[in-house]
C-alpha cells in the first residue's frame, strides 16, 4: 500500500534543489514532446525568451500581465492564511472594475487626481463586497467558502458580458463592448528602472502592496491573528480573538485588493471593461499564492516567473508558426512539473506492505 | 527574506529616481502620406486569428483566404487564439518587428490595437475584418453576407414544411440582426407565411450552449435550423431530431450530411489576394471595403441531395437579380415585427442604416433587447 507523509525538515538547499530540478525536468519532458510534434525545442525556448523579454515592448507585455496575477496572488494569500479558501479572485477582479467603470460612468469629467483614486476606492469598496458575501455565508451558515467564491466568479463574469451586451454601458456598432474610458480615467505610464520599458502606475502600487501585506502579516496584531486563526480557531477563540471580526475583516481585505486588480487592468492596459479582462489570472494567482507559500516577496517572484511563462507561450505561435495548441501543451507541462516538485517538497510516499494477520 | 526586501527596497528606491526624465515624445507625420510598394517576393503576410483554425468556422475561412494568398506565391504566417485584449497589441508589435509588412487582423475586438500599434508602424500595410476604422496604412473589410442568407432563407422556405424556422443567433448586432431580416425576408418571398424563431446564445462559440438552443426550437415545432454562430452544434441537433439545418462561414456538409442544406459562406481570399496585388501595384488605399455576392466575397454553399425539387432553380433566380441589382433585399415597404412601418415603400435602406440596423423584420419572433 502506498501512503502519502508529510515530510519533516527539508533543508532549504534541498528544497532549492528540488525546485530547480523540477524546472529542468519540466524543460527536458516539453523539449521531447517539442521534438515528437517535430519541431526545434531550442527554438520554441527561444521565442518564448524572447517574446517575454526580448525587447522592451515584451518585457512591458509581460509585467502588465505580472501586475494583475502579482496583486491577486497577494489578495489570496491574506485569505488563504486563515485557512479560508477564496477561489474567487476572478468574481473580485471583475467586480472591481466593474465599481471603477461606474465612478467613471457618473463622474466623467473629473480631472484624474480625483477620478483615478475614487475609482481605485469604489474597486476596492466592490471587491470587497463579493468577497463579503461568502464570509458571511460562512459565520451565519456554515457554507463552504469553496463553492460560494468559486459560484460567484462566474455570476461576476455573466454579469459583465450583460453590461457589454445590453446595458447602456453598452457602445453601439461594437460587438460587445463596453465604452472607452477616457484619457482622465485612464492610468498614467512610468518607466520601470529604465525610460525604455513603459508600464502604467499599476506595477508602483503592485510593489508598495507586497511590502504592506509582508509588514502587516509578519509584523502586525491583525497578521498574528491571521495566523492564528489559520492555524487552530480554538485556540483563537480561547485567547479571547473576536474570530468572526477578524475573519470577515481580513476576507474583505483579500477581496478589496483583488478588486484593485481588476480596476487596474481596465484603466492600465486595456482601456475599458471586458468580460475576457483577466484572462483566468484569478485562476493562475490561487497557484503562485500556493507555490510562494504565501509569502509576500516570494509571490513577487513566484508571478513574475509565471508572467514569463504565460507571455513567452504565447509568444510561441506569433514566432514560430507552431499552433497555440501546442504552446498550450508546452505551459501545462510546465507547470505540471513545478507543481510537483512542490508537492514532493512537502510530501514522500512511504511503501508499507500490509501486516498478515 | 532580508536580502529580497532589502532588494525590493532599493528596486522602490530606483523606480523613484527614474520618474524623472521619461516624457519621450513621439512627433506623428501628419498629412497625405501614400505608402510604397512592395515587390511580390518580399511580402510577408500575417494573418491574427480569434480562434483556432481548426474550428471550421470564421478562422477556418479566414485561413482559406491565406491560403489563397500562399497559391498566389506570397509568404504568409498565421497566429491562432489571439484575444481581444492588449496581448493583440504586444502580438501585433512582435510582428511588425519581426518584418511582417501585410498584416491582417480577423476579429472586431482586434481592431483598436490594430489602430494604436498602426500608427507606431507607417510603412507596414493593416486591414481589420469586420470593423469600421480607415487610415493611411489601415484599412476594413467585411462581406455582405445577408446577400447569401436571403438566397439561404428561400432554400428555408421551400423546405420547411410546417413554415417554422429557428436561428440560433449570436449576440444582438447589426450584423447578426442584418443576417436573421435577409434570411427572413428570403424566406417570406417563397412563403409569406412563414416565420422565424430566434434563440441568443450571447457567445460567438459555445457547442453546448449552441446545440441546447437549437433543440429548444425544434421542440418548438421548427423544422430547420439557421445559425449564425461558429460552431457546428445546430447542425449537429438538426441531424439527431431528423430535422433540417443551414450552416455558416464554412462548407460543411459532412459535419450532418442527413440534416445539411446549404450555408452561407465567405470567400475571404477574394479579399486578400485583391489586397495585396494593389499592394504589389502602388495602388492601395485605407479603405472600407464591402461586397457581396457580385464580387464573389461572399456565395451560398451548393445545395445538397437533401434540398426539395425546385429549390435550385428559385436560389438560381434570386443570385441573379440580386447580382444584376434588380432584387434589393433592404428595399422597402418593410415593416418591423410590432407592424410599424421601417422602411416606406420605393425607398431602400442606405449603407449607413444597414450597419446600424437595430430591430427585426416582420415575421421574426425574438427581440434585440
Amino acid at each position: 500500500m502506498i501512503k502519502i507523509q508529510k515530510k519533516q525538515g527539508l533543508k532549504s538547499w534541498q528544497e532549492g534543489l528540488l525546485r530547480v530540478g523540477s524546472i529542468i525536468a519540466a524543460l527536458v519532458a516539453s523539449g521531447i514532446i517539442i521534438a515528437l510534434l517535430g519541431y526545434n525545442p531550442f527554438e520554441v525556448y527561444g521565442a518564448m525568451i524572447k517574446g517575454s523579454l526580448g525587447k522592451p515592448y515584451n518585457i512591458e507585455a509581460t509585467i502588465e500581465k505580472c501586475i494583475p496575477l502579482l496583486i491577486m496572488s497577494l489578495g489570496l494569500s491574506i485569505a488563504f492564511k486563515m485557512k479560508f479558501w477564496n477561489i474567487g479572485a476572478e468574481g473580485q477582479f471583475y467586480m472591481g472594475a466593474f465599481g471603477a467603470t461606474i465612478v467613471w460612468w457618473y463622474f466623467p469629467t473629473l480631472p484624474s487626481y480625483v477620478l483615478i483614486p475614487l475609482m481605485m476606492l469604489a474597486a476596492i469598496v466592490c471587491g470587497g463586497i463579493v468577497a463579503l458575501i461568502p464570509a458571511l455565508l460562512k459565520l451565519k451558515l456554515g457554507t463552504n467558502e469553496t463553492l460560494v467564491t468559486l459560484m460567484l466568479n462566474y455570476i461576476a463574469i455573466g454579469f459583465i458580458t450583460y453590461l457589454a451586451n445590453y446595458s447602456p454601458l453598452h457602445e453601439p456598432r461594437t460587438v460587445s463592448q463596453i465604452y472607452r474610458f477616457t484619457d482622465n480615467a485612464m492610468l498614467p505610464e512610468i518607466g520601470v528602472f529604465s525610460s525604455q520599458v513603459k508600464v502604467h502606475i499599476g506595477w508602483i502600487i503592485a510593489l508598495v502592496l507586497v511590502v504592506l501585506v509582508f509588514v502587516m502579516m509578519r509584523y502586525s496584531k491583525f497578521g498574528f491573528e491571521i495566523s492564528v486563526l489559520g492555524e487552530n480557531p480554538d485556540t483563537a477563540r480561547y485567547a479571547g480573538m473576536n474570530v468572526a471580526k477578524t475573519l470577515i475583516l481580513a476576507v474583505v481585505i483579500s477581496g478589496g485588493i483583488c478588486g484593485l486588480a481588476g480596476m487596474l487592468q481596465a484603466t492600465g492596459p486595456e482601456g475599458r471593461l471586458t468580460y475576457t479582462l483577466s484572462a483566468g489570472l484569478g485562476f493562475t494567482a490561487v497557484i503562485t499564492a500556493w507555490l510562494a507559500k504565501l509569502s509576500a516577496p516570494v509571490i513577487l517572484v513566484a508571478s513574475f516567473l509565471f508572467s514569463v511563462l504565460l507571455q513567452g507561450g504565447s509568444s510561441i505561435g506569433t514566432l514560430t508558426g507552431i499552433p497555440s495548441a501546442v504552446a498550450e501543451t508546452i505551459q501545462g507541462i510546465i507547470l505540471f512539473f513545478v507543481l510537483a516538485g512542490d508537492f514532493f517538497a512537502n510530501y514522500k510516499f512511504v511503501y508499507k506492505r500490509k501486516e498478515k494477520k | 527574506m532580508k536580502k529580497i526586501l532589502s532588494a525590493l527596497l532599493a528596486g522602490l528606491m530606483a523606480c523613484t529616481l527614474c520618474l524623472s526624465g521619461c516624457g519621450e515624445t513621439q512627433v506623428d507625420d501628419q498629412g497625405d502620406t501614400k505608402l510604397e510598394a512592395i515587390a511580390k517576393e518580399d511580402i510577408k503576410a500575417a494573418f491574427l486569428y480569434v480562434g483556432p483554425i481548426g474550428d471550421l468556422g470564421y478562422s477556418y475561412a479566414h485561413d482559406q483566404g491565406r491560403l489563397a494568398l500562399e497559391e498566389m506565391g506570397i509568404t504568409t504566417h498565421y497566429v491562432e487564439n489571439v484575444p481581444e485584449s492588449s496581448e493583440c497589441e504586444a502580438t501585433l508589435r512582435q510582428l511588425c518587428d519581426d518584418g511582417y509588412n501585410v498584416i491582417y487582423a480577423t476579429s472586431f475586438g482586434h481592431g483598436e490595437w490594430v489602430e494604436k500599434v498602426a500608427k507606431d508602424y507607417p510603412d507596414v500595410y493593416f486591414g481589420h475584418a469586420t470593423g469600421y476604422i480607415t487610415g493611411d496604412n489601415y484599412g476594413n473589410y467585411m462581406g455582405r453576407v445577408y446577400e447569401a442568407r436571403y438566397l439561404a432563407g428561400i432554400v428555408a422556405g421551400l423546405n420547411s414544411e410546417s413554415g417554422k424556422v429557428g436561428y440560433v443567433a449570436a449576440m444582438p448586432i447589426a450584423e447578426v440582426i442584418r443576417g436573421i431580416n435577409a434570411f427572413t425576408l428570403g424566406l417570406r418571398s417563397v412563403n409569406p407565411e412563414a416565420t422565424v424563431e430566434v434563440v441568443w446564445t450571447n457567445t460567438w462559440f459555445d457547442v453546448t450552449l449552441e446545440k441546447n438552443a437549437a433543440i429548444s426550437l425544434i421542440n418548438n415545432g421548427c423544422d430547420v435550423i439557421a445559425q449564425h454562430c461558429d460552431s457546428t452544434a445546430p447542425q449537429l441537433a438538426a441531424q439527431e431530431k431528423g430535422v433540417l439545418a443551414i450552416g455558416y462561414n464554412s462548407s460543411t456538409p459532412s459535419a450532418a450530411p442527413e440534416a445539411y442544406l446549404t450555408a452561407p459562406l465567405f470567400h475571404w481570399g477574394v479579399y486578400y489576394t485583391q489586397d495585396v496585388q494593389s499592394i504589389i501595384d502602388g495602388t492601395w488605399e485605407g479603405q472600407s471595403y464591402w461586397e457581396g455576392l457580385s464580387a464573389g466575397m461572399v456565395s451560398l454553399d451548393d445545395l445538397t441531395g437533401n434540398c426539395a425539387e425546385g429549390t435550385a432553380e428559385a436560389v438560381a433566380t434570386a443570385e441573379a437579380a440580386i447580382k444584376d441589382g434588380t432584387l434589393k433585399i433592404f428595399a422597402g415597404e418593410l415593416k418591423d415585427n410590432e407592424g410599424n412601418v421601417r422602411v416606406a415603400a420605393g425607398a431602400e435602406m442606405t449603407d449607413a442604416e444597414l450597419q446600424a440596423f437595430d430591430w427585426l423584420v416582420e415575421g421574426v419572433i425574438g427581440s434585440v433587447n
